[in-house]
């Protein structure tokens, strides 16, 4: 990823930051421009996620994603957010420790690096309550 | 000059090695380094944990417990010895990540294991001048030791965060007093993975005449002896050290012993009498007073005299304590903290 | 709307072909539907090649002008050539690109292709070309690999109707059963349910062997309007239905994760443009670039309850002999994933299956087919029928 493209999602990356509709009232994250109920009709701003949620499910991953070699096996989730938006992101915890509807929160992380002389990125990922 | 802690935070990761774990891979007898150094384990940061992951969580938790406007925040500084870039700061990073971008100051500070108390004094010095509302002090390190080296049973990871300001305080810092000169006890050459030190050296020359230097000045500057105090903490390079410091200068053992945090945390560098203080902190009841002298090679100490208010009621238990923090380590083995460390070249 | 009939179709050997590049690839394939189709050079309005990533994988991209040309369409004919992509789904894209050039009138003879070389790059370049498929910015950056996607579809099928891993295995061992009898297939080995879940886990709940593999490999058919398609052939195979529907590019921002909608839509298109229902579909190709998409795209489709797949699956009922046999190809995981070809490939199985020239792997009385390709975790889906009947 490179500096610009990883730069202009910081807040949203360290801080989920994501968007709100005002005219149907549901909250997206990633964060997206146009509602897909609304479209046109829709009005949105920007809301800061309190970083609580559940799991939806997960997955132990043993094959890593270039970059991510070192860190296997790590546990990958979909967690939905208490406002309703679901999102993708690691859960810190031993594989055994991983159950749908557990509830976990937000933490800041490194998610990982261009190279070792590159750019680091930063974010978030969750841990158990 | 009413200046002092509006909030503090900290944070610990939840690895640990054994310090027999470590002299067992290297022939050493490890029960005499866990006398000698009386120090019995420390904390190892998880693979996706840096100084800038620690300094946000500290700093984060400094935050919630006071629930504070970011925007509040005029100066952020983090002092560490094993910042990820050596040039581009880890203090702006902090800065995105609780908030208080963009109209602020920022920079990184570097002084051993004093960087933190070193930014603590700056932040006093903005506030109390009525340059900013409130400063951001953090302490945070994942230092490294080589292998084999003494360094390696006790370099740890960790940090913690202050918030300065002249208002609301939950403890006052009535002064503070430093003693710097140029003493080559320990340091590290840009681009070089590993510390050097100078062995025996480090300890009267360098540890031991700048605490005591630092405390007594202090106290003679404003007029108290050790008996004043309820609480002491030194900076803790291991458990020795800190408790020969307090001998030396007249202060008991109960009184350090709530911020002895070393013999289960190993040494955090720049956050060392810094997660002290916030053990202390957690505990203490308005009226207490407490004595810090830290010490960072190269070299220096800094020492603070600090009341509590009745205010540090209010936050109690809004964040994670020390002790939490402590609590329910995941032991590893020396290899996967190697690898933890990248002290396996890939 | 013309009706538009197939009347030519080929596809290369699947497998790691070290001899082989992307054009000599496409030029076999693309050759060998020609042929089959007994058409001329001259005839071909216009050519339309999926491929999902000539760029990452041979630093190739521009790569419809590159096909035209070296088949030998381009310096003399000017044949137009586009090159659709929507990661794994673009061959069934193509398919219908080419599909709805004829059926407007505007074209008479278009060739539909497909192409991938992926064996150029190592394996992590592979996957990480691959993982382009998925949302780079919010799973990518995450560690997600196509695998670990797949895998949480598994996890919550398994948690909320019960599927376990060995029905998930069910759906390897029947591919391979039928790729044993496709020459073209890259693996031709039979394989028990122990061989699979014995296997390496790759995301868990997915092992090794519930995954489709990286391959090399080109594939081609050539569409006719209906009318003139019997000058060609004996057996032109009608298209009943072309279908398409996206669904969202993450599995996060699914209704249901368990439910790919863009295969719910893009079946129910289909069936409503043929007048059709799953009963009257005698065979299916469906998209199991992973286990778990199999299951999911059977009760997608209608063929069988949510959650019904795995059982299913275990008791033969998509088995060659079978109430729906499905993947009689050898599917994404026996006969390999070639990633731009693999939605022409299902619909030249299609076509020898109605023609009656699947060999061993004919299903008795097949009369009409279809085929469904996905990109992605479920961001595309495409969807065909075919029939021997007009």
């Amino acid at each position: 990823m490179t500096v610009s493209r990883f730069w202009r999602k910081i807040p949203h990356r360290y801080n989920l930051i994501g968007t709100h509709c005002t005219t149907c009232n549901e909250y997206y994250f990633p964060p997206r421009q146009m509602c897909p109920n609304c479209r046109r009709d829709g009005n949105i701003e920007s809301h800061k996620f309190e970083g609580k949620g559940e799991v939806v499910t997960y997955t132990v991953i043993h094959t890593a994603a270039k970059g991510f070699e070192m860190q296997t096996p790590y546990n990958l989730a979909i967690i939905k957010l208490d406002e309703g938006a679901s999102l993708t992101a690691q859960v810190i915890c031993h594989q055994d420790e991983m159950k749908i509807g557990m509830r976990v929160h937000s933490v800041f992380r490194k998610l990982g690096e261009e190279s070792e002389k590159g750019m680091i990125y930063y974010g978030t990922k969750f841990v158990p309550d | 000059m009413n200046v002092g802690i509006v909030s503090y935070g900290a944070y610990i990761p939840r690895y640990r090695i054994k310090l027999e774990n470590i002299a067992a891979v290297w022939g050493a007898d490890g029960q005499s380094f866990i006398n000698g150094l009386q120090v019995k384990e420390k904390s190892v940061p998880d693979l996706d944990e840096d100084t800038v992951t620690i300094a946000v969580e500290a700093a984060r938790n400094a935050i919630k417990k006071q629930n504070i406007d970011p925007s509040r925040i005029g100066a952020i500084y983090t002092g560490s010895e094993s910042h990820p870039y050596a040039v581009k700061p880890t203090s702006t990073i902090v800065a995105a990540a609780v908030g208080a971008e963009p109209v602020l100051t920022a920079a990184d500070f570097e002084f051993a294991c004093k960087a933190g108390t070193a930014a603590i004094q700056t932040c006093m010095g903005m506030a109390a001048s009525g340059m900013i509302d409130l400063g951001l002090a953090i302490g945070a390190d994942v230092s490294q030791g080589a292998p084999g080296d003494a360094l390696e049973y006790t370099a740890a990871a960790g940090g913690a965060a202050y918030l300065i300001g002249t208002s609301d305080l939950v403890a006052v810092i009535e002064d503070t007093y430093s003693f710097t000169t140029d003493t080559p006890d320990f340091w590290r050459r840009e681009g070089m993975p590993y510390p050097e030190h100078g062995g025996r050296f480090t300890g009267e020359p360098g540890y031991f005449k700048h605490v005591t230097s630092a405390a007594n000045g202090l106290m003679e500057k404003i007029g108290t002896k050790p008996s004043d105090y309820d609480y002491a903490v030194f900076h803790q390079p291991n458990g020795k050290f800190p408790q020969n410091a307090a001998k030396m200068l007249g202060f008991t053992k109960e009184q350090i012993t709530t911020g002895l945090i070393v013999t289960m945390l190993g040494n955090t560098y720049s956050a060392s009498c810094m997660i002290g203080l916030a053990a202390i902190l957690d505990e203490a009841k308005a009226g207490d007073r407490i004595f810090m002298t830290a010490f960072g090679s190269g070299a220096g100490s800094d020492a603070f005299s600090i009341t509590v208010t009745d205010k540090i009621e209010e936050i109690r238990n809004k964040a994670p304590t020390v002790k939490q923090l402590l609590a329910n380590p995941i032991y590893i083995d020396y290899a996967t903290y190697a690898k933890h460390k990248n002290k396996i070249k890939v | 709307m013309r009706d538009v009939a197939i009347i030519g179709a080929s596809y290369t050997r699947f497998g790691e072909l070290w001899d082989r590049s992307l054009r000599d690839l496409i030029v076999e394939a693309g050759v060998g539907a020609i042929e089959d189709s007994h058409i001329q050079g001259e005839e071909i309005d216009g050519i339309y090649v999926g491929n999902m990533s000539g760029g990452r994988f041979v630093e190739q991209e521009h790569v419809g002008s590159l096909i035209a040309d070296y088949v030998g369409l381009a310096r003399e004919l000017h044949v137009p050539a586009t090159r659709v992509e929507a990661a794994c789904a673009s061959g069934g894209l193509a398919l219908r690109q080419a599909i709805l050039a004829v059926a407007s009138g505007y074209d008479d003879i278009v060739v539909a292709a497909g192409v991938e070389k992926m064996t150029d790059v190592s394996m992590d370049v592979a996957t990480d070309a691959l993982a382009a498929a998925a949302d780079r910015e919010w799973e990518g950056i995450n560690g997600a690999t196509f695998p670990g996607l797949y895998a949480m579809i598994a996890r919550l099928h398994m948690h909320k109707y019960g599927t376990t891993s060995e029905q998930l295995a069910e759906v390897s061992v029947k591919n391979h059963f039928n790729g044993s009898m496709n020459p073209r297939a890259q693996f031709q080995n039979k394989i028990t349910v122990d061989t699979v879940l014995n296997s390496v886990m790759v995301a868990d709940p997915l092992h090794v062997f519930d995954c489709s593999p990286i391959t090399d490999g080109a594939a081609a058919v050539v569409v006719a309007s209906a009318d003139i398609a019997k000058r060609y052939t004996d057996t032109p195979i009608y298209v009943k239905a072309t279908a398409q529907a996206s669904g969202t590019i993450s599995l996060h921002d699914r209704v249901d994760i368990t439910t790919l909608d863009a295969s719910v839509v893009a079946g129910q298109r289909a069936f409503k443009m043929a007048g059709m229902t799953p009963d009257d579909i005698d065979l299916l190709e469906v998209h199991d670039c992973f286990t778990i998409a199999e299951i999911c795209a059977i009760e997608d489709l209608g063929f069988f309850k949510k959650g019904d797949g795995g059982r299913a699956t275990a008791a033969g009922d998509t088995s060659l002999g079978g109430m729906i046999p499905v993947n009689t190809s050898g599917g994404l995981k026996a006969c390999g994933h070639p990633v731009g070809a693999t939605g022409i490939k299902q619909a030249v199985e299609i076509t020898e299956q109605l023609r009656g020239t699947a060999g061993g792997r004919q299903v008795d009385g097949a009369n009409v087919g279809m085929t469904h390709n996905v990109g992605g975790s479920g961001g595309t889906a495409a969807v065909h029928i075919f029939s021997r009947d007009r």
